[in-house]
Formats: structure tokens, C-alpha cells, sequence
């Protein structure tokens, strides 16, 4: 090797070095927090498991005393919402931020810092919805919630699940943002969209869901806690309320969040069933366009766990044809696996025991789920177990199997070892049988009457000797699950590193040397096939020697290459976060406003949110759209790209534009729930309330047009070198912001409208409420703007904060003048 | 799925079944099992089949077969055969749908409210006056009887397997259910949404007379209780519970005027026997947590046996 090589070699490891000691905690690199991702959500996972062996000893005999009532309520809630939002859709994100830059070949996602911070977020609050049941705090209701016994009748637990389930929401966006922007963004030069790995797409279209399921619930939630904590009646019928509202909201969410959880999961089925068959995947563009058929229909099902809530008929055969149809998609999906073996060799591994296991039950729960969305059957299976069986054969063999089998395929990529063959056969064998042998008789126990979530039942009932199988399968279960754990955790120094490639797989993850260095790959490769290992013999010596791109980390920065969204050109060379606190500070302050906001303890929660705002500010103002010591790189082979980019080009344009959509949907959840309530009463608004009359309204969508306008104006004379000009149009913005929002609040205000009364004035001012904060985010933008503009951190030719927050303040102004038609001028019409 | 039934049956015989939806006593159950074992078999068809296909990938001899052979194996696995499979069942399925709007209207009508932990029932006559009782659901065979459902505090679901499919009882709206019996005899309701601590202790037995039973048990259920109690009213029992004729202020607990002749205590939480009665007076909340009703442990031990004599008089 030729001495400049060894000094690239020594500046790549200088620079991406892990740091040690107790500063390990501030990584952010996206192979260490993946890890810590990846073994929190197995110990959530774990919890949880726990919980759900509670209720099978509860179960087990008739009558049986082991937990009160209350107890048992608190054990199946949090045994659900656990799972649920703890592990089942945290381990995609967890599994993504590990494997994915690998296999697009890019050193690291674009913004580490934002996975960093969205992991401790999931932790400080997994911790603290999960510690709620050791002082019987947890909640109680079902881990859907109807209100009103979740809204009216639940304790502390209620605003625990709320508040705690906001703010990891707020992990799982962070993470969809980032994954979203990584897949289009910072694959290798050359792998055009349609040669994407297909993970890769799933996790697009897994992202993209994100945006639009969490959202809704977002919106409910805080309707939900507006109710609790500030007695605004959207689900109190006495007051114009109605429960029904949030089974919408939640299910809109609570749909789509199965395929949330089980599209990544197969994702990884399907980068697995092409290794072990050693031949590349059969079908590719029908699996791609079924990915994004079953998650558009996954929208459109939502009211099939609505079916005995009194619909009409025209619905109810509308969603069960609806809910029907996502089986084809879904059948494609396997066929395409089942052809890839058919056409290739082969090879038995236990990666492919549970890709076998996973198919065989995940198909039962398919073909049950066809069964309860037929709608007449619904209205006897629902609420039963054989729901209980029915979603565990879902989950179980849609996702748990899956994930297991990921993790057995790429222990060695993360771990640069093995996993003992022996005791995965006897964990697959335990788990698989000790599961069926715990759910099947479920179906049966369901259909002869029992009902979920009840805590005991009589001995003459017959379901006991049913109960006591379930039971003794659900150990066994669990029993094969230690044994995976064990075999995941054991010490493994003696163990010898395998060699690289140990699967012979084609996609680009498996080219790193083992054990894996920080910095990823030597150089990043130009790709040209969809298995670029199979296909492209020259490509390990290429990447080994560094004849790839970026293969120097001169400057001693982290740095990963950004390429464009169809067709992969290099157009950059962007510069990712270094390790800080400043993330685990961040989610440290968000925690504690959520957690001290759940007990109501005011000056905590302020301070909390002082060191939340400080953190994130001081974290951009240092980290984020840096002006470089130069105006371009070489990269490699002649390839001179530059360091910075602004506009529809960069990443954080990206990034905003994703984070908006989902932000423009939590909006438009609350558009739905003010029109939700004008079909559900004859008289919308209510005779006798006036509302917040036109006039204010108007003038305020008038001053949000003006704050937007200059703003984009501001964006403009900042091109044109206009800067002082630039400079005013944003103090007039912040201005025109301000007064939007007076004139907003003033609007209510003066019609002497009263949120507690009924449920008009609640979701006016809930509507009222969101535009304000949103305003308040914009001017604090703006003003961000402004310093950097005065500081000299934003220049005309470094412009990305301003173009950044122009686009901000597009989704802005359109939620701001739509907010002030509904509420001042839809009364007009009504 | 036939066999484990079979087989559980055999386990569990000496059960009486008397909530299950695969025993049916009623039309609508009658349908919807068939349309159960339809679908089951359908199932156990359908997945020996993927698996049996898969396994065959998996283990079977390797034959050259090229790409055009995958599209056609992924299409005709993954469109034709769903889709056509699907059509069949939907069809079959949604026909199933209830259509009351253009059905003869119900030769019955009792109106449900639920309450946490308890049914209220009133039994609407010709004339439009209601008769109220609680916990106990008494139908006349080969009738149709339409069940408007209401509740007052959280949502709860009317479910009665034997009979048919279940409807949520949700506050401030108004469902309705309609559910022909076929065959007389004992049958079990529950309610099927989870509705709080004592969600297990909401049931309530249903028995289906033939037409002259029903007759004479609604004639019985209709007059007033014939015997009064000066205790009854002086413990404090008539602030919430009715006993027609005797105290008709109480409107917030189970109407007790036929208490005698129920089979069970507190939504079917216990069976009615003089010892439950006592234990239940002594302490609701032991037996049923978060029931409304307060315990009697205070009042003299003859107090309670002379009140729970009186109710179980009430015939």
C-alpha cells in the first residue's frame, strides 16, 4: 500500500474513531446507536413477555386470584402498548439505522444527531411508561383507550400513556425523517432507484406511512389530554362530545401501524430468501409496487375494528371488500419469496427455519384476518379471542419471526460472529411449537365465548382445560425466546470473527471487512446491479484499496456522500454530525416536559422545556448547515463536489419537507375531527354558541400571509446579495407572525367563547391552539434567520436556514389561512 | 379445526356451552357457524396448500425454470387465486349482512341500557308502556326481537353467542340489534367490550320460552310485587332500587321486583342462592370490584337475613 493510502486509511480512523470511556454515551454513529436501539427494544420486548406470562398464570385455571381486576388491567394494557409501540415499530427503525447506510453504501445516515436524539427519547420515555405498573400507575384501559372510561374514569395511568406514547411518537417521526432522507438521498453513486436494495424500499414506504399514520394519533392524543387536563369535551357526549371521534383517529393510526410493523419485517425476509437461495430476488418490481399498494390500502381499513360500533351496511361491505383486497398484495409478496426458492439452490440455515416458521404462521394469521373482515363473522369474533389469536398470529409470524430471523442473518454484520446453529434450531423448535400450542386452541376458546380482557372465568364456562394449554404453550414460548437471548448475549471471546461475507450475499452491507470499522467502507463504490457482489467481481478490490469515492477524510470531518433522489448522480459531499451530549441533552429536556406535565408539576416541565429549546438551538446554530472552509471537495477520481448545498438539492430541505407532511397531517386530523362533529350533529354549530365571528380570523389570515410572504420575500433578496433588505423583510415577518396570532386568539376572545362548555368552542380553540404554537415555531425561525444572517452563519451563497424556513412557512400559511376559513367562515355557510 | 373441536368437546363434556357462538340456538348463530366451519375448512385448504408449495420449493428437486415462470407463479399465486378466492367468500359473507330497513318490523322490542356492571332491560308492550327488569333476559322462541341499546357511561358491547352477533352500546348514540331465537332453553349474554375493573362480571342469563312461556312469564314480570318490607326502605335499600308497587323512587341500581325469580346476583356475577345474597349485602366490592353498590356489613347479621329473605320472596 502506498504511503498516502495508509495516511487516508489512519485519517478515516482518526476521524470516525468510537469515542471511549464514559463519552461512549455521546456516539452517534449509526452502527452504535443501532445497537443500543436494537438491545433496548428486546428489552422492552422482554418486559413485556413478562407481562404477558402474568396473564397466562392468571388465566390458567378457573377463578383464580393470583392478580386483582385492577391489576390484570393494568398487565394486558401495558402488555399491549408495550409491544406495540415499544418494540414492534422501534425495532424497524432500530434495525434500519444499523444495516441501512451499509447497504446503500454511505458512511452514515444523514443526520445522526437526529437518531441519536430520537433513541434516548424512545428510552427516557419506554422507561418511564413501562416503570408506571411498579407503583400501580399504569394505564388501564386497553391499549386503544376509548374514552370515555379511559377519558372520565382512568387515573394517573391514562395521562402516562399519553404523554409517555407523544413523546416516543416523537422518536419514531425523527427516525422515519432520517430513513426517508437516507433512502433517497445517500445511496451510492449509481444505484438508480429501481436498484435499490429492496429493504430499502420498504423502509421508503414504511417512512412515508409513519408520516401519515402517527399524525392522526398525535392529534388525538392531544385532544385526549386537552380533555383531561383542561376539561375540553371531545368525547363527552353530554357536552357535544363523542367517544366515536377517537376510535377514528386512533384506528386511521392503529391500521396502518400493523403494516408499519409488518412491511419492514418482511423487508428483511426479503434481502434473506435471495442469500440462502443464491439468486437474485424473483419478481422485484411486483414486490416494490405491492410494498406501496398494501400500504396506500392499509389507509383506507381502518374501520373494520369498528364494525360492531352500529355502521351501515354500505360500510360495512365497503371495508370488509376494502380490508379483503390487502390480501393480494400480500400474496404477491410471499409468491415472489416462494418463486426466488423454487428458481435457486437452497442453502438450510437458520436464518431459513425462521423465514419457514415465519411464513407458516404468519399465513394463518393472514387467512384469519380474511376471516374477521368479512363483517357478519366480525361481529362474533370481535372482541374475542380469537382477535387475541388472530393478532398474535399477525404479529408473531409478521414480525417476531422475522425480526429473528434478521437478527440471526446479520448477528455476524453487527458482530463480526456467528450465532450458535444448535441453539437456534432448539430456540426455533421451542418457540414455534410452544406458540401454537399457546394461540391455536385460542380460536376455539374465542368462538366458544370468551371475551378478551376479562380477568378470570367461571369453571363451568368450558374453556378451562383450553386456558391451561394456552398457558403451558406460552412457557414454552417463552422458554425458546431465553434460549435466543441467551445465545444473542453469551460471551463470545473465544469465538473466532467469520470471514467476510459469511452468507455469500450480493448486497453491498456484506462487503465490510470484519469486525466492522466505524467509518463503514474503505471507499464508496460505484453500483451497477442490484447485487453488486455477485455481479461486479472488481468491486472489493476497488472499495480495499480505496479506489472508490471518498476515500480520505482529509479535513477531519465525517463525511458521506449525497446523491440524487432517481438516478443516484454525486451532487454532494455532506458533512454529518460528530459525537455530542447535545442530543441526549435534548431528549433529556423533552423528557422531563413530558414527564413532569403528566404529574403536573409546572416549573419542571418549564425548565425542561428551556433545556429542550437551548439544546436543539445550540445544537443547529453549531451543527447544522455549517458554512465549509472551502467550496468543494475532491472525492475521487477527479470528482470535485461541493460541500454545500441549499435549496430542494440538500438533505435538510429534504428533512423539513418530510417532517411538514407529517405536521400538515396532525393538522388536517384536527380539520377532520371539527368536521366529524358537524355530521354527527343536526346542528353544527350549536344554536345559541356564537362562534369566533369572521372578522378576526380574517385579519389574521391576512397577517399569515403577510409573515409568509415576507418571509419567501426575505428568502429572495437574500439570493439577490439584498441582505439588509433581506434583514427587514424578516423583522416584518416576525411582526406579521405576531399579529396573526393576536388577532387569531382575539377572534374567540371577544364571542366569549368557552372551550369547557361544549364541543364546538373546544375544537375551535384546539384549531386556534395548534396555529399559535406553529406561529410561535415560525417566529422563532425567523429570528433564527436573523442571527445567523447578523453573525454571518447565513450568507447569500450560504443560504440553507433560509430556504429552509421559507419552506416552513409554506405548510404554515396554508394551515394558517385554512384554520381561519373553517373556523370564521364555515359557520357562514353551515 | 374440526378435530380439535372434536376433540375439546370430548375434554370438555359437562359443559353446558351456554355462550358459545358454535353452538348455536338462534338464526343468525346458526348462520354465522356455518359461515365459521365454511371459512375454517377453507383455511386449513388454503394453507396446506402455500406450505405445501413452499416446503416443495424448498425440499423438492431443482428444475431449470426461468423468469417468465417466477411472473406467472407470483400472479396466479398472488392475484388469480385471492382474488378469485376472495370473491367467493365476500359474496357469501356480506350476504350475510343484516337488512332491517326493508325487513317486517320486530315482533318484539326491549330496550338495553348498560351500565357498569349491569343490564337494564325494559320490555316494550303494544301499547307503548314498558315493563323494566334487570340482568335477566327472558325471549319468546321464533320471534324476532329488536334490541335498541343505549348506554350511560362507557362503552360497552350486547353480545349473546348462542343467538347471534354483537352490538357496542355507546354513549349518547343508539344501536340497534335485531336477534331470532330458534330453540328454547338457557343461554348466556356478556358484554364484550372492555368497560372497566368488573368488565368479567357483566352477564346475564337469557332464557328462550316457547310462546306460552313467554306469555305467562311476561304477565308475571309485568305485575307488581305483592309483599313490601319496612326494612328494605329503612336501610337505605329503596334510594336506588325499585320494587314496583312496594318503592318507585330508586332509580339508580337493578330493578328488584321479581329479585325471587332471577337465577342470578349482580349481572350474573353470582348464582342466587340466600348464601351469595347474604355475602353480596355484606360486601359488594369484595365479589365485584367497582360496583356501584355500597356494602351492608354494619347492619345487624338478622337485618341482612331478613332483607335477603324478602328478596328471595320476591317470585
Amino acid at each position: 500500500m502506498s504511503d498516502d493510502k495508509v495516511e487516508e486509511l489512519a485519517q478515516l480512523e482518526r476521524t470516525w474513531a468510537r469515542p471511549t470511556g464514559w463519552r461512549y454515551w455521546s456516539d452517534v454513529n449509526n452502527s452504535t446507536v443501532g445497537l443500543w436501539y436494537i438491545a433496548t427494544a428486546f428489552a422492552f420486548m422482554l418486559f413485556a413477555g413478562a407481562l404477558a406470562l402474568i396473564i397466562r398464570l392468571q388465566l390458567a385455571v378457573p377463578e383464580n386470584n393470583l392478580v386483582s381486576a385492577e391489576t390484570y388491567n393494568q398487565v394486558f394494557t401495558l402488555h399491549g402498548t408495550v409491544m406495540m409501540f415499544l418494540f414492534a415499530v422501534p425495532i424497524f427503525e432500530a434495525v434500519a439505522i444499523l444495516i441501512l447506510p451499509a447497504m446503500l453504501g454511505a458512511r452514515d445516515l444523514p443526520f445522526p444527531r437526529l437518531s441519536a436524539f430520537g433513541f434516548w427519547c424512545f428510552l427516557i420515555g419506554g422507561v418511564f411508561v413501562s416503570s408506571s405498573i411498579f407503583f400501580g400507575q399504569a394505564p388501564d384501559a386497553g391499549w386503544f383507550m376509548y374514552p370515555p372510561l379511559s377519558t372520565e374514569q382512568s387515573g394517573i395511568g391514562a395521562d402516562v400513556w399519553l404523554l409517555g406514547l407523544t413523546f416516543i411518537e416523537v422518536a419514531s417521526i425523527a427516525a422515519a425523517v432520517e430513513l426517508i432522507v437516507g433512502v433517497l438521498k445517500c445511496r451510492a453513486p449509481g444505484m438508480h432507484i429501481n436498484l435499490t436494495p429492496l429493504y430499502g424500499w420498504y423502509v421508503l414506504i414504511v417512512g412515508a406511512m409513519i408520516l401519515f399514520a402517527f399524525p392522526p394519533l398525535i392529534a388525538g392524543d392531544l385532544l385526549f389530554e386537552l380533555e383531561r387536563l383542561l376539561d375540553w369535551p371531545f368525547f363527552d357526549v353530554t357536552r357535544g362530545g363523542d367517544p366515536i371521534l377517537w376510535q377514528h383517529l386512533f384506528w386511521i393510526f392503529g391500521h396502518p401501524e400493523v403494516y408499519i410493523i409488518f412491511l419492514p419485517a418482511i423487508a428483511l425476509l426479503a434481502m434473506i430468501v435471495p442469500t440462502f437461495a443464491q439468486r437474485p430476488i424473483a419478481g422485484y418490481s411486483w414486490i416494490v409496487l405491492s410494498a406501496l399498494g398494501t400500504g396506500f390500502l392499509s389507509f383506507g381499513l381502518w374501520v373494520h375494528h369498528m364494525f360492531t360500533t352500529g355502521l351501515p351496511s354500505i360500510s360495512l361491505g365497503f371495508f370488509s371488500a376494502a380490508s379483503e383486497a390487502v390480501a393480494i398484495p400480500t400474496g404477491i409478496q410471499i409468491f415472489a419469496f416462494i418463486a426466488t426458492v423454487m428458481l435457486g439452490t437452497v442453502i438450510r440455515s437458520v436464518p431459513m427455519l425462521y423465514c419457514l416458521g415465519a411464513l407458516a404462521i404468519f399465513i394463518v394469521g393472514g387467512l384469519t384476518g380474511v376471516m374477521v373482515a368479512v363483517a357478519p363473522f366480525d361481529f362474533q369474533a370481535h372482541d374475542t379471542y380469537v382477535i387475541v389469536a388472530h393478532l398474535h398470529y399477525v404479529l408473531i409470524g409478521g414480525m417476531l419471526f422475522p425480526v429473528m430471523a434478521g437478527v440471526q442473518y446479520y448477528y455476524p454484520f453487527a458482530m463480526g460472529k456467528t450465532l450458535s446453529r444448535n441453539l437456534g434450531i432448539w430456540s426455533f423448535w421451542l418457540m414455534f411449537f410452544g406458540f401454537n400450542v399457546a394461540f391455536l386452541p385460542m380460536h376455539l376458546t374465542g368462538l366458544l365465548g370468551m371475551p378478551r380482557r376479562v380477568f378470570t372465568y367461571g369453571a363451568d364456562m368450558g374453556w378451562s382445560w383450553l386456558n391451561l394449554v394456552s398457558t403451558i404453550g406460552a412457557f414454552v414460548f417463552a422458554a425458546g425466546f431465553l434460549v435466543f437471548a441467551w445465545d444473542c448475549v453469551r460471551p463470545k471471546r473465544q469465538q473466532p470473527y467469520v470471514k467476510r461475507n459469511v452468507w455469500n450475499a450480493g448486497t453491498l452491507e456484506w462487503a465490510s471487512p470484519v469486525p466492522a470499522p466505524s467509518y463503514g467502507m474503505r471507499s464508496v463504490p460505484t453500483i451497477g446491479s442490484r447485487y453488486p457482489l455477485w455481479d461486479d467481481k472488481d468491486l472489493l478490490p476497488t472499495l480495499d484499496e480505496g479506489r472508490g469515492l471518498l476515500a480520505d477524510a482529509r479535513e477531519g470531518k465525517r463525511e458521506t456522500l449525497v446523491t440524487s433522489v432517481l438516478d443516484a448522480r454525486p451532487i454532494q459531499v455532506l458533512r454529518v454530525g460528530a459525537p455530542t451530549w447535545l442530543p441526549m441533552i435534548a431528549a433529556v429536556g423533552l423528557g422531563a416536559l413530558f414527564i413532569f406535565s403528566t404529574y403536573k408539576l409546572w416549573w419542571p416541565t418549564a425548565a425542561g422545556g428551556v433545556v429542550f429549546l437551548v439544546a436543539v438551538l445550540r445544537w443547529l446554530w453549531t451543527g447544522a448547515a455549517v458554512i465549509p472552509e472551502k467550496e468543494t471537495k475532491d472525492a475521487g477520481g477527479g470528482l470535485e463536489l461541493p460541500l454545500y448545498v441549499s435549496g430542494v438539492r440538500s438533505t435538510g430541505w429534504w428533512a423539513m419537507f418530510i417532517t411538514m407532511t407529517g405536521d400538515l397531517t396532525a393538522f388536517l386530523s384536527l380539520i377532520f375531527g371539527y368536521f366529524f362533529f358537524w355530521t354527527v350533529h343536526p346542528e353544527f354549530p350549536p344554536i345559541g354558541i356564537d362562534g369566533p365571528g369572521w372578522v378576526w380570523p380574517m385579519v389574521s389570515a391576512a397577517f399569515a400571509l403577510g409573515a409568509w410572504g415576507a418571509t419567501v420575500a426575505a428568502r429572495e433578496l437574500n439570493a439577490a446579495d439584498r441582505v439588509p433588505l433581506a434583514r427587514l423583510a424578516l423583522v416584518g415577518g416576525l411582526v406579521s407572525a405576531v399579529l396573526s396570532g393576536a388577532a387569531l386568539v382575539a377572534g374567540p376572545v371577544t364571542t366569549g367563547l368557552d372551550p369547557t362548555t361544549n364541543s364546538y368552542p373546544a375544537i375551535v380553540w384546539a384549531l386556534v391552539v395548534w396555529i399559535v404554537l406553529h406561529l410561535a415555531t415560525g417566529m422563532l425561525m425567523q429570528g433564527y434567520c436573523l442571527a445567523r444572517s447578523i453573525y454571518g452563519k447565513m450568507t447569500p451563497r450560504y443560504d440553507a436556514d433560509i430556504r429552509n424556513v421559507a419552506l416552513y412557512w409554506h405548510f404554515m400559511g396554508f394551515s394558517a389561512l385554512l384554520t381561519s376559513l373553517v373556523i370564521g367562515g364555515f359557520p357562514l355557510l353551515a | 379445526m374440526v378435530l380439535p373441536a372434536v376433540g375439546a368437546s370430548l375434554l370438555l363434556a359437562g359443559c353446558t356451552f351456554e355462550q358459545s357462538a358454535l353452538h348455536p340456538a338462534g338464526r343468525d348463530a346458526q348462520e354465522l357457524s356455518g359461515l365459521t366451519w365454511f371459512m375454517f375448512a377453507g383455511a386449513v385448504v388454503v394453507w396446506a396448500i402455500v406450505m405445501g408449495v413452499t416446503v416443495y420449493a424448498v425440499l423438492g428437486r431443482k428444475r431449470r425454470r426461468t423468469e417468465r415462470f417466477a411472473d406467472l407463479f407470483i400472479l396466479g399465486g398472488g392475484v388469480a387465486f385471492p382474488t378469485v378466492g376472495l370473491a367467493i367468500l365476500l359474496v357469501y359473507g356480506l350476504s350475510l349482512l343484516p337488512n332491517w330497513t326493508s325487513a317486517q318490523a320486530p315482533g318484539l322490542r326491549v330496550h338495553v341500557q348498560a351500565e357498569q356492571y349491569w343490564w337494564r332491560f325494559a320490555y316494550e308492550l303494544p301499547d307503548g308502556s314498558r315493563v323494566e327488569t334487570a340482568n335477566e333476559l327472558h325471549l319468546p322462541n321464533d320471534v324476532t326481537a329488536e334490541f335498541v341499546l343505549t348506554s350511560t357511561d362507557v362503552i360497552h358491547s350486547f353480545w349473546i353467542p348462542a343467538l347471534g352477533g354483537k352490538m357496542d352500546l355507546i354513549p349518547g348514540r343508539t344501536n340497534l340489534l335485531r336477534l331470532t331465537p330458534t330453540k328454547a332453553g338457557t343461554y348466556r349474554g356478556v358484554c364484550a367490550e372492555f368497560c372497566g375493573p368488573s368488565h368479567t362480571f357483566m352477564a346475564f342469563p337469557v332464557v328462550v320460552h316457547d310462546a306460552d312461556g313467554y306469555a305467562s312469564w311476561l304477565a308475571a314480570e309485568q305485575a307488581p310485587a305483592t309483599s313490601g318490607s319496612e326494612l328494605f326502605a329503612a336501610s337505605g335499600c329503596a334510594a336506588c332500587h325499585t320494587i314496583r308497587g312496594v318503592a318507585e323512587t330508586g332509580k339508580v341500581g337493578p330493578d328488584l321486583t321479581h329479585f325471587g325469580r332471577r337465577s342470578t346476583i349482580g349481572a350474573a356475577t353470582l348464582v342466587n342462592t340466600r348464601e351469595n345474597l347474604l355475602a353480596w349485602l355484606a360486601d359488594p366490592q369484595r365479589i365485584k370490584p367497582g360496583a356501584a353498590m355500597p356494602g351492608f356489613a354494619s347492619l345487624p347479621e338478622t337485618d341482612r337475613a331478613a332483607i335477603a329473605d324478602y328478596l328471595m320472596g320476591l317470585k
